[in-house]
């Protein structure tokens, strides 16, 4: 009896050690920007070569000065201001033609859209890396280098594929009854689909907006290859080329990361269960 | 049930029978208006590019003219003679496997932890989720400092452990530097690996579980001959989402190494934008990212196979 026991604390114990490794090899980076982004200067730039000097911990009290000096001194606020932008206007574009494509894939198309289905979501496999070079012609033609209107066209690209995806996979999720009695009551497709089904899916739609805006700030080589003058940067763009480039300044650059992360990782956690659903709906047949 | 009372049931089948004519009604008619605009997007703004992207590669178009002249075969005889894109398919491959193999082994270890209940379960899964979310741009500059020269982290905490007393110059070296990116990449693709894996692992039924345990299968026995052969397909989809975000990207060599040190760890995507977009050498960048496309056909066909595969069994 007594074994048993030690086999399972000891088993016990190596689950929460495995845990505990994975996570702080998970949050270590972050601990790190966290770190980075409210130390002194002069505790932040010692050589790793001197022992007694622990880089882990805060050797002097915190700072506010690269917060500081990063809203202040930097254009952090504009790319701020046009990461909202973009996103917003690629989340409508991509709802208005996603929300009805997964309606249709969902119910209407039978057995070719299910393969037109796995068809568009091929396309999201297609990377940016094999378009961007096309696409700097592509936008060159139409004048729209160095404009955020070259994002909002070319980020729909791959948000469209994705939240149809998740889309047709929460429509799936709503019983067929609820719609067939609907028709069956006078209701036509058409506003069954608008009247019944749309507001059961209120929250599938809002989680399919958040994603598609997160892949908008997760995009860096379209933007990379587009905008040019700092004042016109997205965060993603303008944090690691921007600050890096015109300040050598770790304290701001990590601040800068910090700041932007912390938001995008609450609303990932606060959406993750849905957005899985969504996803193995979609990949498992309802 | 208010919808009932609207329209008594005695009409009821005469309405449908008036009303049977319009669009809203004939399903594929519908269908077809509602996916079409999705669908123009996507072709219009993927295909053209995608062809262009094969035009261009036969082609010695430079960026800041819009002239397209056909030079055939040119820019891949060129680019294959050159040792530097030979380096680099190299590199490309070799991380992408790499990191692959870390992230399957990390992910199926991680997911069968995440598994138990344990005390602090859903933090942990939350926070072992944050280097998936976050832009991939921002954590590569987090990893750039963390590996700087001067005053990385890592070698601090080594010498203070008494676990390696040199100095490792992590992007100086690049040895060190192709293991700083493999690093980068499995830190950024193992939670989503995992959120898979967990997904499929909670998919098998409890009762096979049950049985083994019952049967008296060791731990190892259930792992290697019950639940991994079940994963298997769960597995492969994470696979191959892995090997297509790893070997197209761009961000984490660009920022971490910028191809560096002496172009030792360029990526095709890394080189492609160098040649194409800094270099202006628009042909040849588009010949070079075209080597990712046969990786994109191979994984395409696969995904299409496991989809299949779930339609005939589920």
């Amino acid at each position: 009896m007594t074994a048993r026991r030690v086999v399972r604390l000891v088993k016990r114990i190596a689950l929460y050690a495995a845990a505990l490794a994975f996570t702080l090899f998970a949050v270590f980076p972050f601990y790190w920007m966290f770190v980075t982004a409210f130390k002194e200067d002069n505790d932040l730039y010692v050589g790793g070569i001197v022992a007694t000097h622990i880089p882990w911990i805060f050797n002097e009290p915190p700072t506010l000065e690269h917060m500081q000096y990063l809203l202040q001194e930097t254009a952090y606020l504009a790319w701020v201001r046009n990461t909202v932008l973009v996103g917003a206007a690629v989340v409508v574009i991509t709802m208005v033609l996603a929300v009805p494509a997964g309606y249709a894939l969902a119910r209407l198309t039978g057995r070719w859209g299910e393969r037109l289905g796995i068809g568009i979501f091929l396309t999201y496999l297609i990377p940016p890396t094999l378009l961007f070079i096309p696409f700097a012609r592509v936008i060159a033609v139409l004048g729209l280098s160095n404009s955020l209107w070259a994002l909002v066209l070319v980020y729909p690209t791959f948000t469209i594929p994705f939240c149809t995806w998740l889309m047709m996979g929460f429509f799936r999720s709503i019983p067929r009854d609820i719609e067939e009695q609907a028709m069956i009551d006078g209701y036509s497709r058409l506003a069954a689909m608008r009247k019944v089904v749309l507001p059961l899916a209120v929250s599938g739609i809002f989680t399919a907006a958040i994603f598609a805006f997160t892949l908008v700030m997760q995009d860096f080589v379209y933007a990379l290859t587009f905008i040019s003058s700092v004042g016109k940067m997205t965060v993603s763009q303008g944090i690691p080329v921007a600050l890096f480039r015109d300040v050598f300044n770790w304290g701001a650059m990590m601040a800068a990361a910090l700041i932007t992360s912390i938001p995008i990782a609450i609303v990932y956690n606060l959406f993750i269960d849905r957005f899985i659903a969504g996803l193995t709906a979609g990949a498992v047949k309802g | 049930m208010a919808l009932r009372k609207e329209v008594p049931p005695l009409i009821r089948p005469a309405a449908t029978a008036l009303r049977r004519r319009t669009l809203a009604d004939r399903e594929d008619a519908l269908g077809r208006v509602l996916l079409a605009p999705a669908f123009l997007y996507v072709i219009v703004l993927v295909g053209v590019p995608f062809v262009l992207a094969i035009l261009l590669s036969f082609s010695a178009a430079r960026s800041g003219t819009l002239s397209f002249p056909w030079v055939g075969l040119r820019n891949f005889t060129t680019i294959i003679a050159d040792a530097q894109f030979r380096l680099t398919l190299r590199n490309t491959i070799v991380f992408t496997v790499v990191s692959q193999v870390l992230v399957m082994v990390l992910a199926t270890a991680a997911a069968n932890v995440l598994e138990a209940a344990f005390f602090g379960k859903r933090a942990v899964r939350m926070l072992l989720l944050l280097p998936w979310a976050v832009p991939v741009s921002l954590a590569a500059m987090a990893w750039t400092w963390i590996f700087d020269s001067t005053f990385s982290v890592i070698n601090w905490t080594l010498r203070a452990g008494g676990l390696y007393k040199g100095w490792l110059y992590w992007l100086g070296d690049p040895t060190l530097a192709i293991i700083a990116i493999i690093t980068v990449h499995v830190w950024r693709m193992f939670p989503f690996a995992t959120v898979i894996v967990l997904a499929g692992l909670s998919a098998i039924p409890i009762e096979i579980r049950e049985a083994a345990v019952i049967d008296g299968a060791s731990f190892w026995r259930r792992l290697f001959q019950v639940n991994l052969p079940l994963l298997l397909p769960v597995a492969t989809v994470a696979v191959l989402f892995g090997v297509v975000f790893t070997s197209t990207d761009l961000s984490i060599v660009y920022l971490v190494t910028r191809g560096g040190p002496y172009n030792s760890t360029h990526v095709l995507a890394s080189l492609a934008f160098q040649r194409g977009i800094l270099g202006g050498d628009l042909g040849q960048g588009a010949a070079i990212a075209l080597f990712l496309l046969p990786v994109l056909v191979v994984v395409a066909i696969l995904m299409l196979r496991v989809a299949r595969r779930a339609e005939v069994g589920g």
